[in-house]
């Protein structure tokens, strides 16, 4: 009963992404004496939306490759690889993968980890809210204790991993930061957390990715400090710690009880 | 038996993350004000911190932009399921969708497209508000579109759509001025005699935002629903006639592209308020 309509959608639908395609045959002839513009305005809206939605999400990218390169880049991913779902900010998670891919971006290899950063960024923002742990509970723990404690992330906590200095590229194009030339070119891994109600980019220490992944997937701190001197031999347990701590990273901690504790 | 929709009959805005001190700072003239949904899916962060807040201040409206209720397709339940955690987790005074589609195949377009206006679109239309009544166990409000083409099998007048829509589903209307104005001088019909014909008994919303000015291919008016400016004065005008005959209603100020100071909008508010004041006041005397 529908397959008259579904039809008239599939033809709109079709043209609207496509410019070279016919305006839809089922528009009336009223509108046929300008039916061209007046479609146009259909699919001026729907890809001037979807570019504005990615420029809303990737400032820093944007600004990396300026305005009208952006808005290239972003026309092709739109119509390529249109959105799939009506949440606008999941289409963006697509868009390093694409840019990645994108000849006349190749010259900038570290851009697609810059679009990266910004996903966690935006995934960090809306992220369920939580109580940081009150840093008083890290009081009094005896180092046995402490090796074998747990932690319950914050849920916005986000790790990137980069080959590239991402955080410091990053840092330079967002807001109004003046770039300037980068005087370490090596790997950084970023942290993206939102505590409170701002999120936060960091760069972490050697080692911070593995400890804290390992601490996300549930291992106690001293597996985690494990996994990360295997990561990296410089990995500092104090300083992670208190970067832990400090950071407000930690919901929870789950303290193995020790006999004394069970022992009536 | 759904909620019905209860917004009250004052002056509100279309909710903007930059205006929210001043919103919230002092006393303004809104009584309610208007959030897209699909804006709120996340689970936390700051725009839940100040949705929370705005709630206990102000009647809520609920407006979604992206269910495509006019789509021939049925609708998408993982959508409508996060329409109803929102609902349920702020319980606005009101919820509202458009008469439009938005998603086909597997594509999500993000704009409030056009549909033909035939019995077979009516009683698809009537079956997905039907779902999402049941589903939000709320009362949902159908909003006239602003359109730039119209449909060869079309067979109802757009008015006498929304009207039986509203009959056999039992939804509520909300009355887009601004959209009423836009189609009519894109189609080269009248504005007045499409007012004149609205089943105003069953508006409860109002919409009113800017719009631009452009010609077709044929140097005819062209008109877009860009909602980046302040409301027109012939739209201003058929809001207070049509006021004027349905009694003071929730009047809402969109202004979602290029958006101004809050001043600004504020102004828009007032002049939508003093308006409702008149229309109060006459149907008092």
């Amino acid at each position: 009963m529908t397959a008259a309509f579904s039809a008239i959608q599939a033809s709109f639908a079709d043209a609207l992404l496509d410019a070279d395609r016919p305006v839809p045959g089922a528009l009336t002839l009223q509108a046929a004496g300008a039916p061209r513009k007046r479609f146009a305005v259909y699919r001026n809206n729907v890809i001037v939306g979807l570019v504005e939605a990615l420029r809303a999400q990737f400032p820093a990218t944007e600004k990396i490759v300026g305005g009208e390169f952006f808005a290239a880049m972003a026309r092709v991913y739109a119509v390529t690889q249109p959105p799939r779902s009506p949440i606008l900010l999941h289409h963006g998670n697509g868009f390093p993968g694409f840019i990645e891919q994108f000849e006349p971006a190749a010259e900038l290899p570290y851009l697609a980890d810059v679009a990266r950063l910004e996903i966690a960024r935006t995934r960090a923002y809306h992220a369920a809210d939580a109580p940081t742990l009150d840093p008083s509970r890290w009081e009094g723990l005896d180092p046995a204790a402490l090796v074998g404690a747990r932690v319950t992330l914050h849920p916005s906590l986000q790790i990137l991993r980069s080959l590239y200095p991402v955080v410091t590229i990053w840092a330079m194009n967002a807001g109004d930061a003046e770039p300037s030339s980068i005087e370490d070119s090596g790997p950084e891994d970023a942290l993206i957390v939102r505590p409170d109600l701002d999120v936060q980019v960091r760069r972490l220490p050697a080692g911070g990715a593995a400890f804290l992944h390992a601490l996300a997937a549930g291992a106690s701190l001293g597996d985690a400090a494990t996994s990360a001197i295997a990561d990296h031999p410089e990995f500092d347990l104090t300083a992670n710690l208190a970067g832990l701590i400090g950071a407000g990273l930690a919901t929870e901690l789950h303290c193995t009880p020790t006999p004394k504790d069970i022992a009536p | 038996m759904p909620i019905p929709s209860r917004l009250p009959a004052a002056a509100g805005v279309g909710f903007k993350p930059q205006h929210f001190a001043d919103i919230i700072g002092g006393e303004q003239p809104i009584g309610f004000v208007e959030i897209h949904a699909e804006n709120y899916m996340g689970a936390g962060g700051p725009p839940h911190a100040q949705l929370g807040a705005l709630r206990e201040r102000y009647a809520l409206s609920v407006h979604g932009v992206g269910l495509s209720i006019g789509g021939a397709a049925a609708l998408d339940a993982e959508h409508l399921a996060r329409l109803k955690l929102l609902c349920d987790r702020y319980q606005p005074d009101s919820f509202s969708e458009h008469l439009a589609w938005s998603s086909h195949g597997e594509v999500f377009y993000n704009d409030l497209l056009p549909l033909p206006y035939t019995p077979e679109t009516l009683a698809r239309i009537v079956e997905h508000i039907d779902l999402v009544q049941t589903t939000l166990g709320r009362e949902m409000l159908l909003e006239n579109p602003s359109t730039y083409v119209t449909f060869v099998d079309s067979t109802f007048p757009e008015t006498e759509f929304l009207a039986e829509i509203a009959r056999r589903s039992g939804c509520g209307l909300l009355l887009d001025v601004n959209n009423v104005f836009v189609s009519a001088k894109n189609h080269g019909t009248d504005p007045t005699s499409y007012l004149a014909a609205f089943p105003m008994a069953r508006v409860k919303e109002i919409h009113l935002g800017g719009h631009d000015e452009q010609t077709d291919d044929d140097g005819a008016p062209l008109l877009i629903d860009a909602h980046g400016s302040p409301v027109a004065d012939p739209v201003w005008a058929l809001y207070e006639n049509a006021i004027a005959r349905s009694g003071p209603l929730a009047t809402l100020i969109e202004w979602d592209n290029n958006v101004p100071a809050w001043p600004v909008l504020a102004r828009e508010a007032r002049a939508a308020s003093d308006i409702l004041s008149r229309a109060a006041a006459a149907k008092a005397a």
